[in-house]
């Protein structure tokens, strides 16, 4: 489902981060662990293909996302990763519908407004289609995010320190929504986190840990 | 075209400064309608009025004076000229035609003119109701004057004295309306035109009547406004005949008497010749200088619009980083987020070519209708010149421009750093 192998990426001429190899079966999960500056971030960007590996190679089923031409790759993250930032970026400007139009309308696909319909009632989100993300409590914009991330089925959930900012049961609701989520579609989810709480939730995940902090 | 849709959720997404950007656009565009409507119709109706005029004669005075008063019936005239002066110019082998005019009434601002038939022709002038004038004191409207003053053939009038709104009335010469004209687009339109008969009648005992070979009298010095308050003295010298019109309309009837016939008028004592060809392009040159500054002006707006567009959409996309970068995370290719920047900018286009067309045709119009009641140019908001294509063109030349830099920094967004935002 996922590979990298002698994964590499140079910052500059003089700084370059290596990543562990790695094979992930479909169903497993991966927990990416880490401090600030610990290359998480470059790890998540060289997955959804934003950043080309220096050398080595990130494949998402079998697709070896580097080698991809910049306009495909553009078209193949949208149709294969679902992603749920850490500060949920909801356009401010849009209703949350027109927010969760956003994954098609980018896509250039027509809008299944069925589907929107059907995951916004799963994630209990229905009643809120016309309000503005400011309306919204800190839970319903992480499911609001989250169906944007689902709605068009992905194979791989790219989730960026989910639990930041959360106390606890915010944080149980929004890791158990994520598991559901994925154990429903049967998609792959990485997790990268400095979070202890998401270590212990996700028994039997991959744990990548990233330790050497490149200098900047 | 969910594209477009986006791009007008992000467009009214700030409001204010959408409708300051299309208010802006609006006034340019609006400014840039109105000198394209109005130079169009000044400069045809200028062109329709002098058909087939080749040479004003009438009194000494400013040639100006002659053209605005003999052809545009806008000023007054100069003076009165012996009407022995028509046969002198219709015998003149260089001559095709010579149409007297007789000024000085006038009926609740429109102009009383004393002629001949000939007139009609000179613009196509076509009776509608009724019949043309059979004798002195029966007159023919035009069809503004017709339609604004209510009169229809049966219908009596006195003339008023001068020809702004206030002189004293004729009132024991009354005229009798006998026809109306069908609407020539020309000046024709705003005269109420008679035999120049019916003007010597009438003045023939309003003292001031040159049918009476008399010297000017007393009570006609304050009448300053009066068309027939000739060079009595010069235009009599050698001449029979006391009677006297204002000025001639002359056709001619080879090009080669624009050569000799200014210079042979000139040399008549009382005579004064103008080219209308020649002072209008002089008006049209004082004019222009008025439509300059408009023109001016509203290029000014559209490039103030153009630099508030720009401003706008380039802090849009400053503030819009994170939404622009999630829909490249969300499968967006560079050149559709790029896409939806100038789609915001061509909505504002399509609204400030809307808005500015309607605009400026209304401000035409409205104008239209005040000159009308200050029975001057005509002009319509009706009027459509093919020149108005150049409003869409430079609207969305301007969105283009405007948006083209914010595009290009939609264009090159860095996507690594939605993930980087701790």
């Amino acid at each position: 489902m996922l590979e990298f192998q002698n994964l590499r990426h140079r910052y500059t001429p003089q700084v370059e981060v290596r990543f562990p190899d790695l094979r992930l079966a479909h169903g497993d999960h991966l927990l990416v662990l880490g401090a600030s500056g610990s290359g998480k971030s470059t790890l998540l960007a060289l997955i959804a293909g934003l950043l080309s590996p220096s050398s080595g190679h990130v494949r998402v089923e079998g697709t070896d996302v580097g080698s991809l031409r910049a306009s495909a790759r553009d078209a193949w993250r949208g149709a294969t990763l679902g992603f749920v930032p850490q500060r949920l970026h909801l356009s401010p400007s849009l209703s949350v519908l027109h927010n969760l139009e956003l994954p098609f309308v980018c896509a250039g696909e027509h809008v299944d407004s069925p589907r929107i319909a059907t995951v916004m009632d799963h994630l209990g989100i229905g009643a809120l289609a016309h309000r503005r993300p400011h309306e919204l409590s800190v839970g319903q914009a992480h499911r609001v995010a989250l169906a944007r991330a689902l709605l068009r089925e992905p194979r791989l959930i790219l989730a960026d320190e989910p639990t930041a900012s959360l106390d606890d049961e915010a944080a149980t609701d929004a890791l158990g929504l994520l598991r559901q989520a994925a154990s429903e579609t049967g998609a792959t989810l990485v997790v990268a986190t400095h979070d202890r709480r998401v270590t212990d939730w996700l028994p039997g995940a991959h744990v990548l840990r990233l330790a050497a902090a490149p200098a900047p | 075209m969910r594209l477009a849709l986006l791009a007008w959720r992000y467009l009214w997404a700030r409001p204010l400064v959408a409708v300051l950007n299309l208010v802006l656009l609006s006034l340019g565009l609006a400014s840039m309608t109105f000198v394209i409507l109005a130079s169009e119709q000044v400069e045809h109706a200028v062109q329709r009025d002098l058909a087939g005029i080749d040479l004003v004669v009438g009194a000494k005075g400013s040639p100006m004076q002659l053209i605005l008063s003999g052809v545009f019936h806008l000023d007054s005239p100069t003076g009165n000229i012996p009407l022995g002066t028509v046969k002198l110019l219709r015998d003149h082998p260089l001559v095709a035609r010579v149409v007297p005019l007789s000024l000085g009434d006038s009926l609740h601002g429109f102009r009383i003119v004393g002629t001949t038939r000939e007139y009609l022709d000179l613009y196509g002038g076509q009776i509608e109701l009724g019949r043309t004038w059979k004798i002195p004191l029966e007159a023919v409207l035009g069809a503004d004057a017709a339609a604004e003053l209510k009169l229809r053939p049966g219908d009596t009038f006195a003339g008023s004295h001068g020809l702004g709104m206030g002189g004293d009335e004729h009132d024991h010469y009354r005229y009798t309306v006998v026809g109306t004209l069908a609407r020539t687009g020309t000046v024709l339109d705003r005269l109420v035109v008679t035999s120049t008969e019916s003007v010597w009648a009438v003045h023939a005992h309003h003292g001031s009547a040159p049918a009476e070979a008399a010297p000017p009298a007393d009570d006609h010095q304050d009448d300053h406004d009066h068309g027939h308050d000739g060079d009595h003295d010069a235009a009599h010298e050698d001449e029979d005949d006391p009677r006297e019109v204002t000025l001639l309309l002359v056709s001619y009837r080879s090009p080669l008497a624009a050569v000799s016939l200014p210079r042979w008028v000139n040399a008549q004592p009382a005579l004064q010749s103008a080219a209308p060809a020649f002072e209008t392009a002089r008006l049209m040159k004082m004019v222009g200088a008025g439509t300059e500054v408009l023109r001016g002006f509203g290029i000014v707006l559209l490039a103030a619009a153009g630099l508030s567009v720009f401003i706008g959409l380039y802090h849009a996309v400053r503030e819009r980083q994170a939404d622009l970068a999630m829909m490249r995370m969300l499968g967006a290719p560079p050149r559709r987020v790029a896409t939806l920047v100038v789609a915001e900018a061509l909505w504002l286009a399509l609204l400030g070519i809307i808005i500015g067309l309607v605009a400026g045709h209304a401000v035409t119009h409205l104008l239209g209708s005040y000159l009308q009641t200050e029975r001057s140019l005509s002009l319509t908001g009706a009027w459509v010149s093919p020149w108005e294509a150049v409003v869409p063109a430079a609207a969305v030349l301007l969105a283009l421009l405007s948006a083209a830099l914010p595009a290009v920094r939609a264009f090159r967004l860095d996507v690594t750093k939605l993930l980087q935002a701790h």
